[in-house]
C-alpha cells in the first residue's frame, strides 16, 4: 500500500511489481494518475496539456496490476494496521509507503489565506493558478514572494501570459544561498532582462485585502511601499506534508523520520520522497531532500527492501537540475555558495552573459569536488566516473570536451575555459 | 500557412500585419482562377512576394524583442495550432488543393494550348527559367519552394539559439530551392527535338520516386547518351552505395531533415504543427504495419514495372527477365537471412514475424511475375469503380497506377500534407513513405546514430515526447536511462532543443553500447545500481 502517487511512491511500485507479484495499491487524493509534477509549468504555459504530463499511459497500471485508489487519507490506525480515507472508508494494508510529498510554507504573514494567495506545488495549485490569472486583463500585476526554484518557475510562467510580476527575494541576490555570487548575479541580469520586476533585499510585510477578501496589494517590509496586485505567489520553499500524521505515532520531525532503509519508527512502515526525514544526513546531504531524483532514487532502494533485499539508501555523487527561463543549469558534485574551509572556486563566464561554471575544487590536494554549469550542459556519465575516480581539476579541465553534451554544432567553450583557468593558476 | 487566418487574440500589431499580408498574397492567387490578369508577372511577382513577406514579417512580430529559447507558449491555447476551427479550416483548404491539383488540373486553368488561370499566372517565371510553359506542377513546385524558403526563415529565426537546427534548415532551403527546383527546371532547356532528359531531381531517390525506374524515364536516359547514363548510374548508386554509407555514418537524419523536400516541408511550414503526431503505443504498432506494408507494395510494383520492359530472349541482351527476377530474389534472401542471423539478438519476436511475412509476399509475387506476363492479363477496372471506368488495364499499369493514385497521390499529398494540422506535420513520413521505411531498417540495425539519454537526469516532463514530429514516447526511454535508437526517428533534434534538463544528445558514437537500458539510474548507490542492472 502506497499514499502517494508521485515520482518516489510510483517508482517504489514499478520496482516492486518487477521484483515480485504483491498486490499494491497507490493511494492519491491529486489526480487519477502519475504525472511529472515538474511539468505542470508548461501546462499552465500552453507547451503542454495535462495528459501529456503523464509518464505512463493509463493501460499501464492495468497491465501492471496496479491499482490506483483516488482518496485522502485522514489518519493512520498502525495497531489495526489499518487507513481511514477521507470518505469514511477503511483499508488495511501489510505494509505501508508514505510518499506523500511536500506542502508549500506560509510563515504567518497577515493576508496569507486571502483569495488569490497561493502556492505552486500541487495539481490543485495548477487549477487555482488558471483561476486566479487567466490573462493580463485579470490579473495586473503579480507579486511573487520568495526567490527559490518554484518562485522563478512562477515568474516565467505568469510572464508567458504577458502578466507583469514583481518578484520579491529576501536575500542580496537570486538563490545566492545555494549559488555563487557569479552565477546568481548573472541570474539576476537574466531575470531582469525577462522584464521581470526583480527586487532584491525585500520581505513581504503584508497581504492588503478588498471588501471581497480578496488580495489587492502587499506592503514591502523595507520601503512600506505599497503594490497593487491580483495575485501573491507564496513560493518561500515547501516543507513535509505531514499534518495528518501527528497522533499516528510515527516518529516525526520537520518531516517523518527514517533510518538509512526508510523505515519509521514503527514496523512495516516507511517514508520515503519530499516527506522523509534522515536522522542524519547520508554523505553530507541534508536530512530532507526534495528532489526529484532523490525520490526516485529511494523509491529504487525501498522496493529491495519491501521484496526482501534490505537496502539502505545511499545515494552516489550528487547531481541536480533547473532551468531558470531560458538558462539551463546542472551540477554534479557539490559546489557551495561560498567555499568552505579549504576549498577554492574557479569562476568562468562567457562574454555573452548566459554561460558559466564554477568549479569547487579542495584547495590542499587540487581534488575535484564539483562543478555548476550554467548555460552549457555536460556529461552525467563523465562527471559520475571522474568524482569516483577522485581526479584533480586540472584533470577535469584539460578534458572538459569530453564532457561536453552540447547539441552538435553548439560552439565550444572549453579552450576559453581552459585558458582562463591556466592565467588563473599562473596569477595565483 | 500556419499564419493564414488564427485571429485569436495572441496576435501582436506585426503579426496581424503579416497574417493580412500573407493573406492578400494567396488571394491574388486565388483570384487568378477567375480572372486573367493583364500582366501576369506583375501579379505573380507581388502574390509570391506578399506570401513569402509575410511569413518572414509573422517570425519578426514573434521572435523580434525576445530572449532567445524554447518558447513554445499557448501552442496547446491556439485554434490553429491543437486542432480547432482554423485548424480544420487550414487543413480542409490545403486537403481540397491537392484534390484539384491531382485530379482536376484543369480547374487551375492547366491547358496544352495555352494556360490560363492560376497556371497561366506562372507562365512568365515558368518561361524565364525553362523557357516553356507552366504546368500545375510548375506551379506546386514554385509555391512548395516559397513555402519552405520562407517558412524556412521562421524557423531559423525561432531556434537562432541552435546552430544544429539552423544548419539543418538551411541544408533543406537549398536542396529544395537548387535540386528540387532551379536546376531541373534549367535543366530542360539543354532539351532540344533529338535530345531530352526526364524531370530530374537528384536528390529524390527511389523508391520514394516510385517512377524513378519507369520505361519512359529509364528510355530517356539512355537515349541522353553520356549525361542521361551517369544520372541513371547516379540514381541506382544512390540507392545501394550512398545513402546506405551516410545512414551508417548519421542515421537517415542526412536525409530525412537535412536533404529530402517532403521533409523540408514538414520541418518548416509544418513546424507548428510537430506536436500533434500520436504518442500512444497503439499508433507505433500501426505504423509499424503501414509503413512496411507500403514498402513491400512499392518494391512489388517497380519490380513488376521493370519486368515488363526487360527482354525474354538473353541472346539479345542478357538481362533478362527472369535474370532480374531471380537477382532481385537472391539479393533479398540474402539480406533478410543476413539480418535474422546476425540480429537476432537484438530484434524481437514481432518484428522477425513481419519482417518474415513481408519476406514471403515479396518473394512470392516475384515467382508469380516469372510465370506470367502481367502486361498480357487484363484487369476490367469496372469491377473496381462500380463500373464508372469501363476500360481494360493491364496488371502491371493497374499496380502502378493504384500505387500513384494510393501513395503517390492520396497519402503523400492529400493525407501527408493536407492533414498536418489535424495529425501533425510528419504522417507520411511517419507512415507511408517507402524511402524512410528503407532507411529506418537502416538505422535501427546498421548505423552509428542514437539520441543518448543524460545519466539519471531526466524528470520526465513530457516536453520531448510531445514535441517529437514521429510520435515516439522520447520520455520513456529517458527516464530509463536508454538510449533512443528507433526507425522512425529522423534526427530533427527538436527533443533535444525542447528539454529543459539537457537530457538528450543526437550523435553518431560506436555501436558498443548503443542501446543501454538500465533499472536504477546513474546516481544511485553503485551496489544497487550494479545488483539491478547485470543482464
Amino acid at each position: 500500500m502506497i499514499i502517494g502517487n508521485g515520482i518516489s511512491g510510483v517508482t517504489t511500485a514499478r520496482h516492486i511489481r518487477k521484483l515480485s507479484d504483491k498486490k499494491i495499491t497507490i493511494i492519491s487524493g491529486e489526480t487519477d494518475h502519475f504525472f511529472s509534477r515538474t511539468a505542470l509549468m508548461y501546462i499552465y504555459m500552453g507547451h503542454m496539456k495535462y495528459e501529456h504530463t503523464k509518464p505512463y499511459e493509463d493501460y499501464f497500471w492495468k497491465k501492471n496490476r496496479i491499482e490506483l485508489k483516488r482518496a485522502f487519507v485522514e489518519s493512520i490506525n498502525h495497531q489495526q494496521k489499518e487507513l481511514r480515507l477521507s470518505g469514511g472508508e477503511i483499508m488495511t494494508y501489510d505494509k505501508l509507503v508514505l510518499a506523500v510529498g511536500s506542502k508549500s510554507n506560509k510563515f504567518g504573514w497577515p493576508g496569507q489565506d486571502l483569495k488569490g494567495v497561493q502556492g505552486l506545488y500541487s495539481f490543485q495549485d495548477l487549477e487555482q493558478l488558471e483561476k486566479n490569472a487567466p490573462n493580463n486583463k485579470v490579473c495586473k500585476r503579480a507579486v511573487i514572494v520568495g526567490g527559490g526554484l518554484i518562485g522563478i518557475e512562477l515568474a516565467e510562467m505568469l510572464h508567458a501570459r504577458n502578466i507583469p510580476v514583481t518578484f520579491l527575494v529576501r536575500e542580496k541576490s537570486f538563490w545566492n544561498g545555494v549559488l555563487p555570487i557569479g552565477e546568481s548575479e548573472m541570474l539576476n541580469r537574466h531575470i531582469s532582462n525577462n522584464h521581470i520586476d526583480l527586487r532584491l533585499g525585500m520581505n513581504l510585510k503584508e497581504i492588503l485585502s478588498d471588501d471581497q477578501g480578496r488580495a489587492r496589494a502587499v506592503i514591502i517590509q523595507e520601503t512600506g511601499e505599497e503594490l497593487a496586485c491580483d495575485l501573491v505567489g507564496l513560493t518561500t520553499g515547501v516543507s513535509p506534508n505531514i499534518d495528518f500524521l501527528k497522533d499516528s505515532g510515527i516518529e516525526l520531525g520537520r518531516g517523518i523520520k527514517v533510518n538509512p532503509f526508510l523505515e519509521t519508527n514503527i514496523k512495516d512502515i516507511y517514508a520515503i520522497g519530499d516527506c522523509a526525514e534522515q536522522h542524519e544526513g547520508i554523505n553530507g546531504r541534508r536530512p530532507i531532500e526534495a528532489v526529484w531524483y532523490t525520490g526516485r532514487m529511494m523509491g529504487e532502494a525501498l522496493a529491495q527492501t519491501i521484496c526482501s533485499n534490505r537496502t539502505p539508501y545511499n545515494p552516489g555523487h550528487w547531481f541536480n537540475s533547473a532551468k531558470f527561463f531560458d538558462i539551463e543549469y546542472q551540477t554534479y558534485g557539490w559546489v557551495f555558495a561560498q567555499p568552505r574551509e579549504n576549498e577554492t572556486h574557479f569562476h568562468w563566464k562567457h562574454q555573452d552573459d548566459t554561460k558559466c561554471i564554477t568549479i569547487c575544487t579542495e584547495t590542499s590536494s587540487g581534488k575535484f569536488l564539483g562543478i555548476n554549469t550554467f548555460g552549457i550542459r555536460m556529461r552525467h556519465e563523465v562527471f559520475d566516473r571522474w568524482l569516483t575516480e577522485a581526479r584533480s581539476t586540472d584533470y577535469v579541465v584539460a578534458h572538459l570536451k569530453e564532457a561536453n553534451f552540447d547539441p552538435e554544432f553548439f560552439k565550444k567553450v572549453e579552450s576559453s575555459i581552459l585558458a582562463a583557468y591556466q592565467g588563473q593558476t599562473v596569477n595565483a | 500557412m500556419s499564419l493564414t487566418g488564427d485571429a485569436s487574440n495572441y496576435l501582436n500589431p506585426t503579426q496581424k500585419i503579416a497574417t493580412i499580408l500573407g493573406v492578400a498574397g494567396l488571394a491574388i492567387l486565388v483570384l487568378s482562377l477567375f480572372n486573367d490578369f493583364s500582366s501576369n508577372a506583375l501579379w505573380l511577382t507581388i502574390s509570391l512576394v506578399a506570401i513569402g513577406g509575410g511569413i518572414v514579417l509573422f517570425a519578426k512580430g514573434s521572435y523580434q524583442g525576445k530572449l532567445a529559447g524554447i518558447k513554445n507558449h499557448g501552442v496547446w491555447f491556439k485554434s490553429v495550432s491543437s486542432r480547432g476551427f482554423w485548424a480544420w479550416i487550414a487543413g480542409l483548404s490545403l486537403t481540397g488543393f491537392y484534390v484539384v491539383l491531382y485530379f482536376y488540373e484543369g480547374l487551375l486553368g492547366a491547358n496544352e494550348a495555352g494556360n490560363t488561370g492560376l497556371v497561366g499566372l506562372f507562365d512568365p517565371l515558368s518561361r524565364f527559367l525553362s523557357g516553356n510553359p507552366a504546368s500545375q506542377w510548375f506551379v506546386y513546385g514554385t509555391l512548395y519552394t516559397v513555402a519552405i524558403f520562407a517558412f524556412g526563415i521562421k524557423f531559423i529565426w525561432k531556434y537562432r539559439h541552435n546552430k544544429y537546427e539552423q544548419l539543418r534548415t538551411i541544408s533543406v532551403m537549398f536542396f529544395q530551392t537548387a535540386f528540387a527546383f532551379i536546376i531541373p527546371e534549367l535543366m530542360a532547356r539543354l532539351n532540344t527535338n533529338d535530345f531530352s532528359l526526364p524531370y530530374n531531381d537528384l536528390k529524390n531517390m527511389w523508391p520514394l520516386n516510385y517512377y524513378a525506374f519507369d520505361q519512359w524515364r529509364v528510355d530517356q536516359f539512355i537515349n541522353a547518351q553520356t549525361i542521361g547514363i551517369v544520372f541513371l548510374i547516379f540514381s541506382v548508386l544512390s540507392i545501394f552505395v550512398i545513402s546506405p554509407i551516410l545512414t551508417y555514418k548519421y542515421g537517415k537524419r542526412w536525409y530525412c531533415s537535412w536533404v529530402c523536400g517532403c521533409g523540408g516541408l514538414a520541418e518548416t511550414a509544418g513546424d507548428s504543427f510537430r506536436h500533434l503526431s500520436d504518442k500512444r503505443m497503439s499508433a507505433w504498432k500501426f505504423e509499424r504495419w503501414m509503413i512496411h506494408s507500403v514498402l513491400v507494395f512499392s518494391v512489388v510494383t517497380t519490380v513488376a514495372v521493370i519486368t515488363t520492359y526487360l527482354g525474354y530472349d538473353p541472346n539479345k541482351y542478357w538481362f533478362t527477365k527472369n535474370v532480374f527476377l531471380l537477382s532481385v530474389g537472391a539479393f533479398l534472401t540474402l539480406l533478410f537471412a543476413g539480418i535474422v542471423y546476425f540480429k537476432r539478438k537484438e530484434l524481437n519476436k514481432s518484428a522477425i514475424k513481419g519482417a518474415l511475412g513481408a519476406y514471403i509476399i515479396t518473394i512470392g509475387f516475384l515467382v508469380f511475375i516469372s510465370f506470367f506476363n502481367l502486361n498480357e492479363i487484363k484487369i476490367n477496372a469496372a469491377y473496381f469503380s462500380f463500373g464508372l471506368n469501363p476500360n481494360e488495364y493491364s496488371v502491371d499499369a493497374s499496380l502502378r497506377s493504384f500505387y500513384g493514385f494510393g501513395i503517390g497521390s492520396i497519402f503523400s499529398g492529400v493525407i501527408g500534407t493536407g492533414f498536418y494540422p489535424l495529425l501533425g506535420n510528419r504522417v507520411w513520413c511517419r507512415m507511408g513513405c517507402p524511402m524512410a521505411g528503407i532507411l529506418g531498417i537502416q538505422q535501427r540495425l546498421f548505423s552509428k546514430f542514437r539520441i543518448t539519454t543524460n545519466g539519471g537526469q531526466c524528470i520526465s516532463c513530457g516536453n520531448c515526447s510531445t514535441y517529437c514530429e514521429m510520435g515516439i514516447d522520447v520520455r520513456s526511454y529517458a527516464q530509463k536511462g536508454e538510449n533512443i535508437v528507433r526507425a522512425s526517428c529522423v534526427g530533427c533534434g527538436i527533443c533535444s532543443a525542447v528539454c529543459p534538463r539537457g537530457v538528450l544528445k543526437l550523435e553518431n558514437g560506436p555501436l558498443e553500447g548503443r542501446i543501454d537500458g538500465n533499472e536504477v539510474l546513474l546516481g544511485n548507490d553503485v551496489d544497487l545500481m550494479s545488483l539491478v542492472n547485470q543482464k
